[in-house]
């Protein structure tokens, strides 16, 4: 399969890209890493007519202890996220996470930056940095904004980032404690039919869920349900509350929400609960 | 537009259209066959090469992605007559049925066991492996060739 015929920028930093983005507009996508976008373009589901590829923009792959959080640099593979000491020893769910991405080929080439600015539900480090409690720095030509992940997930493959901005940094606070990620699959290398990520940091609890919406979701009900002292059993009954996941060829909703519940069980014993 | 790859050691230039898919580059421009179409959507690991060193899938990667940049596909590996470790072990124990795997398959090991030089378990093996699909389901003989060269955990 071959993707539509496209104009091809290579930019070498951030200013290029951002002027790219506003020459081109709606018609440009970012390529990185390429391993959520190729795959769409070949099917022909994404056609955009410029590709700017940010692949060898310098200084946008970093990994840096910013005292209560840890910053990573857009541009970092997943492979990087996955045996990066820093976030091992700070940030333990993340550098898991990256590492139950795809397979090592895709670990080896998808970027941070381009998982989460694709903003797939299946994904498994937007729900990551969702648990977290994380933010994005977006940057524009009027300068940096960033954007609490709660607010930066909009819809399906919809985020806040306008189309004259570019994704350069991903922060998430410091979580020590337990955590855990459930991803639950036909074969390793697939997309998430549901998955459950949890961080514990200071007596607190976050949670989300993949693939239960048009979104990565924070599962409110359980966190509320933990916080008022419901046990982990218990709390994880809510797993499904509120959410309204489509049916596929791999699942049914129902199945889904069971899922979303078992899973949940699981991944908040994991993490100590 | 104009590219410059390093193939099997061997700096190739080329002039392309951008959407030139690195293992069309390879088959179609430089005649390398032995690098494999499967699935063609980033799931069967059949087009795997090594790209700088690391294993990736080369029905996902642009040429233009590769320009500038080392490749080494299977014709790569040898050293005049003389087999690959990771290619002689595929032989010694039968690591191959239809063979349409193998490429991408002895790709990806020989990138795998360069990342764990303090050997593996059988476990991280197979776990190393997600990305390659043999649908003969050989993977048994497999999976003890690629121990056979990354040797026991240390």
């Amino acid at each position: 399969m071959i993707p539509a015929a496209f104009d091809y920028v290579r930019v070498e930093s951030v200013a290029e890209a951002i002027s790219a983005l506003t020459e081109h507009g709606d018609d440009a996508k970012l390529l990185a890493g390429g391993h959520s976008l190729l795959p769409l373009m070949k099917l022909r589901l994404a056609t955009p007519s410029v590709l700017i590829d940010v692949g060898r923009v310098p200084d946008l792959s970093y990994v840096r202890d910013e005292g209560d959080h840890v910053a990573i640099g857009a541009l970092t593979r997943h492979h990087d996220v996955n045996h990066d000491p820093v976030l091992a020893r700070h940030v333990p769910l993340l550098a898991d996470v990256a590492g139950k991405v795809g397979d090592p080929q895709v670990r080896h080439r998808g970027t941070i930056g381009g998982s989460i600015a694709h903003a797939d539900p299946a994904s498994d480090l937007p729900a990551a940095v969702l648990a977290l409690g994380g933010s994005m720095v977006a940057r524009g030509p009027n300068g940096d904004r960033v954007i609490p992940a709660a607010d930066f997930f909009q819809g399906f493959l919809e985020t806040a980032l306008e189309t004259d901005e570019i994704l350069t940094e991903v922060r998430v606070p410091k979580a020590p404690g337990g955590h855990s990620y459930q991803k639950f699959v036909r074969r390793s290398q697939d997309w998430a039919m549901v998955g459950v990520a949890v961080a514990r940091s200071n007596g607190s609890v976050g949670i989300s869920l993949v693939n239960m919406g048009p979104t990565p979701l924070r599962a409110s009900a359980v966190e509320q349900a933990l916080a008022g002292g419901a046990s982990a059993a218990d709390a994880a009954e809510q797993a499904a509350d509120g959410t309204d996941p489509t049916g596929d060829a791999n699942a049914s909703p129902e199945f889904r929400r069971h899922l979303a519940r078992v899973l949940t069980r699981r991944a908040l014993q994991e993490a100590g609960l | 537009m104009k590219v410059a790859i390093t193939v099997n050691g061997k700096r190739e230039e080329r002039d392309v259209e951008a959407r030139r898919l690195l293992v069309f580059f390879l088959r179609e421009e430089l005649g390398l066959t032995g690098t494999n179409v499967g699935c063609d959507t980033t799931n069967c690991g059949a087009c795997t090469v090594l790209l700088d060193g690391e294993s990736a899938k080369s029905c996902t990667i642009l040429a233009a992605q590769a320009d500038g940049r080392e490749v080494i596909t299977i014709e790569g590996l040898a050293d005049g007559e003389q087999m690959h470790p990771m290619q002689e072990a595929f032989r010694e124990h039968h690591a191959l049925q239809c063979g349409y795997c193998t490429p991408g398959m002895v790709m990806a090991a020989v990138s795998l066991v360069k990342e764990h030089p303090n050997g593996m378990s059988e476990a991280e093996v197979r776990e190393g492996l997600e990305g390659n699909l043999c649908r003969c389901t050989g993977y048994h003989n497999i999976v003890k060739a690629v121990m056979a060269v990354a040797g026991s955990p240390k």
